[in-house]
């Protein structure tokens, strides 16, 4: 085998199957069952990534989601995932890593120097150095993020790669396979509760499969095997592996990130599924984090948690080293050590802070009471510890300084509960100096800590712990009790560990000593950012960037606020901890997205004649959710050609629109007709049966909100309509007075946009195309004039037909069931045909209605104009209360400078008008300038042969004939324009009533 | 995401729901009689407690109906669910 450090016998790995993979293009292999990290090891690659700030090389550093310094970028180049955990990452063929932070390459990485001139660089350097003069922070920005910094994000998109998402609920979620956490599901299981266990690794067990471990006098494995068993053959249990449940939200909502491994053959699953899971009571048994010892150079490839180093023994048989130093303050590291000796490992020394022994003993292994590792040796991997005697105050050394030689250093500062879901769930720690450690403080109703999480490091009553949880999470969620005979186990407690935040530097021997290996953020930067009276945790956490890494300073977070405690000589407890949020661990944003993204990230609508416009060659644009014809090229002309041709056709002969889009809500009820007075602006008690009514909506502040026209179909039935736009809010807007404001009134309302096909036929030929086709409707001036409706057949099917126009031109709208729109719309193309009949989209309905001068929700009525603004003042009935008339009254709806909507016409005929401009009384783009009005909406009018706009303008109607200024600073343009009326054809309305 | 109880379909997730604001501004009976204050109380002004808040939510992709949810707005527990109708525990 030709990976030098993976050991003969033992691990969980398949040593038969070997895995090929890249690192920084270097052919290697590994086993299935390894990590990438597990498998660079193996081949004895320590060093795999460059730091944050400094750009110091780093290492392996544990063997869990906690890692700060192995991250790197996963996949091809141009559609690689940066910033992933090596320890997290399983390795499958073809594996292709890269690492982060280096250039140009890991072993030279030219911006090093950094750590060389690091006195320079102190916490806060970039807000002390850079910030003046101020407008040069920009330019510095520039620089210093692109020295700084992890991976990069890929620009290609993964096609391959998909993302899902999935609701579930259940009685328990346990959190964490381990001891406790399998006990406590079993326990939930066996009562019958819903459960569903999460784990973030692939295999089950937790801490149990980093040690070897006895349970009933047998390997645990056999416990594991016959627990899962149990669990997996239970329908009520749901076993999640790969898991991380990275956010506990409101109401029992926990977010999962639920991985496939990459490379499984089972590529048409998604590469990630987020979960979110709603629970009746939680588990949390998510184990511990071991923390470092802060030395100099604590930071060397080689140097990695003892808790690590014994996992990839066990988990993975692979030696991290051949000579070790194992440096403690605590009994877990003395485990790692035995672990490490009987896998051929050569033991150079355990230093232990402690003076008492500790309750292991190892045969033949060299032990330094009272001592420490101060200093690593070795630059791109350790050569050696510089070891010394501790002070009894931990701060001072005493004696003389050993060098040990070795290539690993296996460091345990004790461990910290994995108390983070507790915490998004509000709970607050206590500290427990017993542990030295952060605990859960209070029992929370619906979440209980239990195991290493809780603070409880001694096995037998993690099992007992567990069992206890899961009865009580089941007796809440109203199952009966169940016996459950737990494991019998090592129940002895460790000798205490000696709290040892930091270690004094000693005289020849000095370095960094880094508290946040991610962020890069040394004991100097914590002790300074207190001494400069950043004494709060949260002021610290900002200052120095302590925990603000992917990693949120899983490692990290105690260490530092013990330091910031010993500096202000407070107790831990009085300077508090920084609050953890989700996300637990960093999650792939597209997990989030789930299958939204591309056209899937929000539904189409498609109108029932979608077909008609793809046949006639439609190009589409969004309105909304809705896709509308924007044009029809014809011959594969531009949208100025089609639309203005379109248009002239409306014009000229007859054209025909899809409207049904336009939001239609049937309203009936004794009260019809009051509710219709009270939404809208003018009066509806006098519209007969038979015939249409524009109305006008506001907001209660008093502008127009909407609009549309309304047809009285009976005594009590209307037909609303709504712009495409607003269908949705004009429905919950009528739902909301109608229930909460006006419960009395006798009506009832629904959406019938999508019941109905529309079809708008405009034009002077519009009768003599309707009247060509088969049905018993008159369509004679006196029988359906403007305004009014009909109902029956129409070529062949149930009809109702408006006589409405927004073009400005004789117009008629024919309203079908949906199903039987395309069959009326190829009837309307047969009858149309001599008249040269002529679709026409959207951009065309824009030019004719700018030409008509009509205003649009959204240009002109953008939410600050009031009817009177728009020229329909007189529409507002004075008889009753609608909605914002209260408000307007209010001296500011009626002062004499508001603005109000005119026409403008270039004074050079040719002259186009710029959109968006700005009406400037003067000939100047140099500010500043007093803005009178701006234009909202411009078209070129084949009518008037030239440009046309919409503008509102301070006072502009009494202001038709005055000379003005668009002018628009972002095109660097100013064009001279007249004011003119906002109605451009046929004032008087002839046309429509033709 | 909250888990809001409708009371009439039970309880879902909050993507179901739109949020309608403080379910005590009320728009005065008489609106052309109330007083300028009055009028700019409701159309305008709004409290932003600390702790319990009766709210207006729509079921908007359920059962369409509005209810009065009342809610703690540091904590984000739900504390009562009702059809509008019911009048403000006193
Ligand atoms: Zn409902």
């Amino acid at each position: 085998m030709s990976q030098p450090f993976r050991i003969a016998a033992g691990g969980r790995i398949e040593r038969d199957r070997t895995l090929s993979f890249t690192f920084d293009g270097r052919a290697l292999t590994g086993c299935a069952g390894d990590t990438l990290a597990s498998a660079l090891l193996a081949n004895g690659v320590h060093l795999v990534g460059r730091s944050f700030k400094y750009h110091r090389p780093r290492g392996i550093y544990s063997a869990g989601p906690e890692e700060p310094n192995a991250m790197v970028a996963l996949g091809p180049t141009d559609t690689h995932t940066p910033n992933l955990r090596a320890t997290e990452i399983e390795l499958f063929d073809g594996l292709q890593a890269h690492s982060q932070n280096r250039w140009p390459s890991l072993a030279r990485d030219v911006r090093a120097v950094v750590d060389r001139a690091a006195p320079l660089v102190p916490a806060g350097f970039y807000y002390k150095t850079f910030m003046w003069p101020a407008d040069r922070w920009m330019t510095y920005e520039k620089h210093i993020r692109h020295a700084a910094g992890l991976g990069l994000a890929s620009t290609g998109v993964d096609a391959a790669a998909t993302y899902d998402r999935r609701f579930a609920h259940c009685d328990v979620l346990v959190v964490g396979g381990g001891a406790a956490g399998l006990t406590a599901a079993l326990t939930a299981a066996r009562a019958g509760a819903r459960v569903i266990v999460a784990d973030e690794r692939p295999t089950w067990g937790g801490s149990l499969t980093a040690a070897p471990t006895t349970l009933d006098g047998a390997d645990s494995r056999l416990w594991i095997a016959s627990t899962l068993a149990e669990l997996t053959e239970r329908d009520n249990v749901t076993l999640l592996p790969r898991a991380s449940v990275f956010g506990r939200y409101d109401q029992d909502l926990y977010g999962i990130a639920v991985r496939r491994p990459d490379g499984s053959p089972n590529d048409a699953a998604p590469r990630e599924t987020l979960w979110l899971v709603r629970t009746q009571r939680a588990v949390v048994a998510a184990g511990a984090i071991e923390r470092p010892l802060v030395f100099a150079n604590n930071d060397r490839p080689g140097v990695m948690l003892a808790g690590a180093a014994q996992a990839y023994l066990n988990r993975y048989a692979v030696m991290p080293g051949r000579r070790a130093v194992i440096a403690t303050n605590n009994d877990s590291a003395y485990a790692a050590a035995r672990d490490l000796q009987a896998a051929g490992v050569d033991i150079a020394a355990i230093v232990d802070a402690r003076v008492e022994p500790a309750r292991i003993t190892i045969d033949g292994v060299r032990h330094i009471p009272g001592s420490a590792v101060v200093a690593a040796r070795g630059h791109s991997r350790v050569t050696g510890a510089a070891v010394a005697h501790l002070g009894s105050d931990g701060k001072s050394l005493d004696g003389a300084v050993e060098i040990i030689d070795c290539d690993l250093i296996c460091a345990s500062g004790g461990w910290s509960p994995t108390v983070h879901l507790y915490s998004h769930a509000g709970g607050k720690l206590r500290y427990d100096s017993d542990i030295a450690a952060l605990v859960p403080r209070d029992e929370l109703a619906t979440l209980s800590v239990v195991g290493a999480a809780a603070g409880q490091f001694v096995l037998d009553r993690c099992f007992a712990a567990g069992a206890a949880a899961g009865r009580q999470a089941v007796a809440a969620c109203g199952y009966g009790a169940t016996v459950i005979d737990v494991p019998v186990c090592d129940g002895q407690a460790a000798t205490p560990p000696r709290p040892l935040w930091h270690l004094p530097l000693a005289r020849g021997h000095k370095g960094k000593r880094f508290v946040d290996l991610q962020a890069d953020v040394t004991v100097d930067d914590v002790e300074l950012a207190a001494r400069e009276g950043y004494r709060s945790v949260e002021h610290l956490k900002r200052y120095t960037t302590l925990g603000m890494g992917t990693d949120q300073g899983k490692t990290s977070n105690i260490n530092g606020l013990a330091i910031l405690a010993e500096t202000l000589n407070d107790p831990i407890d009085a300077v508090g901890t920084t609050t953890f949020r989700p996300p637990y661990t960093p999650v792939t944003l597209g997990t989030f997205a789930g299958r939204e993204t591309g056209k899937h990230f929000a539904p189409i609508r498609r109108t029932p004649l979608h077909d008609r416009h793809e046949q006639a060659g439609a190009v589409f644009a969004p309105a909304g959710l809705w896709l509308r014809p924007h044009y029809y090229p014809r011959g594969g002309v531009d949208v100025q050609t089609a639309s203005r041709r379109e248009a002239t056709a409306v014009r000229r002969s007859v054209g025909l629109v899809d409207v049904s889009t336009l939001g239609r809500i049937d309203i009936q009820g004794t009260d019809a007709a009051e509710l219709l007075n009270r939404l809208y602006v003018n009066g509806w008690s006098t519209l007969a049966i038979g015939r249409v009514r524009y109305g006008l909506m506001l907001r209660e502040d008093g502008m127009v909100s909407d609009d549309g026209t309304t047809a009285r179909l009976a005594a009590d039935h209307y037909i609303m309509t709504t712009t495409t736009a607003n269908a949705g809010a004009v429905m919950t807007h009528i739902e909301h007075y109608l229930q909460l404001v006006w419960p009395d009134l006798d009506v009832r309302v629904a959406s019938i946009t999508d019941q109905w096909a529309v079809i708008a036929v405009a034009g002077p030929n519009s009768r003599a195309t309707l009247q060509r086709v088969a049905g018993d409707i008159d369509f004679t001036n006196e029988s359906l004039p403007f305004m009014g409706l009909a109902q029956g057949t129409f070529a062949g099917v149930p009809a109702t037909v408006f006589r409405i126009s927004f073009s400005g031109e004789l117009a008629y709208e024919v309203a079908v069931p949906a199903d039987y729109g395309p069959a009326v719309w190829d009837a309307l193309m047969a009858a149309g045909e001599s008249f040269d009949i002529t679709p026409y989209g959207t951009e065309a309905l824009g030019i004719l209605r700018v030409e008509k001068g009509h205003f649009v929700i959204g240009a002109e009525a953008d939410g600050r104009a009031t009817a009177d603004d728009l020229g329909l003042g007189r529409m507002q009935s004075t008889k009753k209360d609608f909605v914002g008339r209260r408000s307007l009254g209010r001296p500011a709806l009626t002062a004499p400078n508001r603005k109000q909507l005119v026409g403008l016409r270039p004074v050079d005929a040719a002259a186009a008008i710029p959109a968006g401009a700005q009406i400037v009384e003067k000939p100047s783009l140099i500010g500043p300038v007093e803005m009178i009005g701006h234009v909202t909406s411009t078209a070129f009018s084949p009518e008037r042969e030239g440009f046309i706009a919409l503008a509102m303008i301070a006072n502009g109607r009494a202001r038709v004939g005055d000379q003005v200024f668009a002018s628009s600073p972002l095109t660097d343009t100013l064009v001279q324009m007249t004011i003119t009326n906002h109605v451009f054809i046929d004032p008087n309305g002839e046309r429509l009533r033709a | 995401m909250l888990l809001i109880p409708c009371p009439w379909c039970g309880p879902r997730a909050q993507i179901e729901f739109t949020y309608g604001g403080d379910a005590d501004v009320r728009r005065p009976k008489d609106a052309m009689a109330a007083t300028g204050a009055a009028w700019h109380d409701y159309v305008y002004l709004r409290d932003n407690p600390r702790g319990s808040h009766d709210e207006i939510w729509q079921h908007s992709a359920g059962c369409r109906r509005w209810l009065r949810l009342t809610r703690d707005t540091l904590t984000h527990a739900i504390i009562d669910s009702a059809p509008p109708t019911k009048e403000p525990p006193s």
